[in-house]
């Protein structure tokens, strides 16, 4: 039977960030993934935010597949007939070290696998990790294509539905709330317009979000990233709405929301090279599983690592923060020779001194706040509305600004604006 | 274009690598259960679709493996497994 210091199953950004901070170190580290090459069952949305990150992997993101940095960030509220549209780009996003960029998963895993190659990993693809071994209340392993492979240590890194995390007891049966559904299009058009399109040179890229009629007013949105020469187009609804809301029929909200004559003009003459489905840990602090057993670690989605603040949506970043620190957290039970719960505690500790779980913890509230019916069906509505009367020019003579907005907003709508920023306050 | 073959040209454009067997089953007498009828609706690739009985049935071929009823339906209704290796999609984009 083959043995390993380390197991590590899943090789997305969790499992590749572990391996190759453990191999970096020299431990014997094994990782196993069930697609044709790491990033062949990824999905992301695509964008990753690198400040946080930069320091724990010095240099490495300087030569990997990037898309484009952001330079412009939008947020479109839809209602049924119109948008609202609020913009921001700065030299802040202009200058380096850029923050954030756009990012094709096949492209970057595979890159990000070859990396930890390079310092000694050694990477099995097409094998799932079909379970774990347990010997006496301790993981010893994992079942593997059908073989036993036996480790000191196995981190679960299978992303967010983590069948290994419920098997290793980790994680309960998932609960709708906690997740929502990403479905997603690559539709390539041209460098050039994608430049013009979006108003950007060189290697700029732009972010939108998209809130209100996407989804019919129910918890969820859209999105658009450029890419190189393509742009990644996407919605994101709840499974509670989803399931709860009959008029919602899943694959049919991607193609109303590129329908939508904000959006169509953006994509018109592409091509749609792929369509991809997955889905978003929406649960917050209050979702995250244990993060640790007998023997045993999970990083990344699998850990429930992701935050939806509305205007910023993360997991990348947490993922292979999470990988790193479990790496991290290894080698110090390796040095005390004890790869048990207690031995591999540390883990929690590093996680609650870092940003992943600061980060998760600060915007406790964001799940429950964001879940609010009227930012997703009222306000779209009611700010289009104010906005069609305040540039509107009727035929006879045009009513006071004032009296414009205040026609729309009684004193019951004030009181629920008041209440609903109270919400708010809380994240 | 109807909506049922506008997704399937949609699938069409991904890589598909043949399943030895289905990852997913409808466990047996579930056909019927109320708690599998979102997955007429929720499934992005419309792999459920009702039979004249009113039953449900799942096609497996063009799985994206998102796992939306898994958790939508539940594992009482549905046995949920990933594909073995060297199966099932493979993005090359992501």
């Amino acid at each position: 039977m083959e043995k390993f210091e380390v197991i590590i199953a899943g090789a997305g950004l969790a499992g590749l960030a572990a391996a190759y901070t453990l191999a970096s170190q020299g431990t014997e580290v094994l990782v196993l993934e069930r697609g044709d090459y790491p990033g062949a069952k990824n999905v992301s949305g695509g964008r990753i935010y690198l400040n946080p990150i930069r320091g724990l992997f010095p240099g490495l993101f300087d030569e990997a597949p990037l898309e484009r940095f952001i330079v412009h960030e939008g947020f479109s509220l839809l209602a049924k007939e119109r948008a609202v549209t609020l913009g921001y780009s700065g030299d802040e996003l202009r200058k380096e070290p850029h923050q954030s960029f756009s990012i094709l998963r096949s492209k970057f895993d595979r890159w990000f696998a070859e990396q930890a190659e390079s310092k000694g990993a050694m990477l099995l693809n097409k094998v799932r990790v079909e379970n774990l071994i347990e010997e006496k209340g301790r993981i010893v392993g994992v079942v593997a294509g059908g073989d036993e492979l036996r480790g000191d240590v196995v981190v679960i890194c299978d992303g967010v539905l983590s069948l290994l995390s419920e098997k290793a007891g980790l994680r309960t049966a998932p609960l709708p709330k906690n997740y929502a559904l990403g479905i997603k299009e690559v539709i390539k058009i041209t460098k050039e317009a994608v430049d013009e399109r979006f108003g950007l040179q060189g290697n700029e890229g732009a972010a939108h979000l998209y809130a209100g009629e996407v989804t019919k007013g129910r918890f969820g949105g859209g999105f658009i990233y450029t890419n190189l020469d393509s742009v990644s187009l996407g919605v994101v609804i709840g499974i509670d709405a989803l399931l709860k809301h009959e008029e919602l029929d899943a694959p049919a909200v991607i193609d109303s929301f590129k329908e939508r004559p904000e959006i169509s003009g953006l994509i018109r003459g592409g091509e749609t090279v792929e369509y991809s489905a997955h889905l978003i840990p929406e649960g917050g602090y209050d979702a995250v599983g244990k993060l640790y057993g007998e023997g045993v670690l999970a990083a990344g989605d699998a850990a429930g690592f992701a935050l939806n603040i509305g205007f910023t949506v993360r997991g990348m970043e947490y993922a292979l923060a999470s990988g790193c620190y479990a790496a991290r957290a290894i080698l110090q039970a390796k040095e005390g020779g004890d790869f048990s719960s207690r031995g591999l505690s540390v883990y929690r500790n590093i996680l609650e001194e870092s940003f992943v779980l600061q980060d998760l913890r600060n915007f406790r509230e964001a799940p429950r706040v964001i879940d609010n019916p009227r930012f997703f069906g009222h306000y779209p509505e009611m700010i289009g509305d104010i906005m069609k009367d305040v540039y509107g020019v009727p035929e006879g003579p045009k009513e006071r600004l004032y009296l414009t907005v205040k026609r729309r907003l009684s004193l019951k709508e004030l009181w629920a604006i008041f209440m609903d920023l109270r919400g708010v306050m809380k994240i | 274009m109807s909506d049922e073959s506008r997704l399937k040209v949609k699938l069409g454009l991904d890589v598909f690598k043949p399943l030895k067997e289905p990852h997913i089953k409808i466990r047996p007498g579930m056909e019927k259960d109320g708690r599998l009828r979102p997955a007429l609706r929720i499934c992005p690739a419309g792999l459920y679709t009702e039979r004249s009985d009113g039953g449900i049935s799942l096609s497996i071929d063009g799985c994206l493996e998102c796992g939306t009823c898994r958790v939508g339906c539940g594992s009482d209704v549905l046995d949920w497994n990933y594909p073995d290796g060297d199966a099932g999609v493979q993005y090359r984009f992501g």
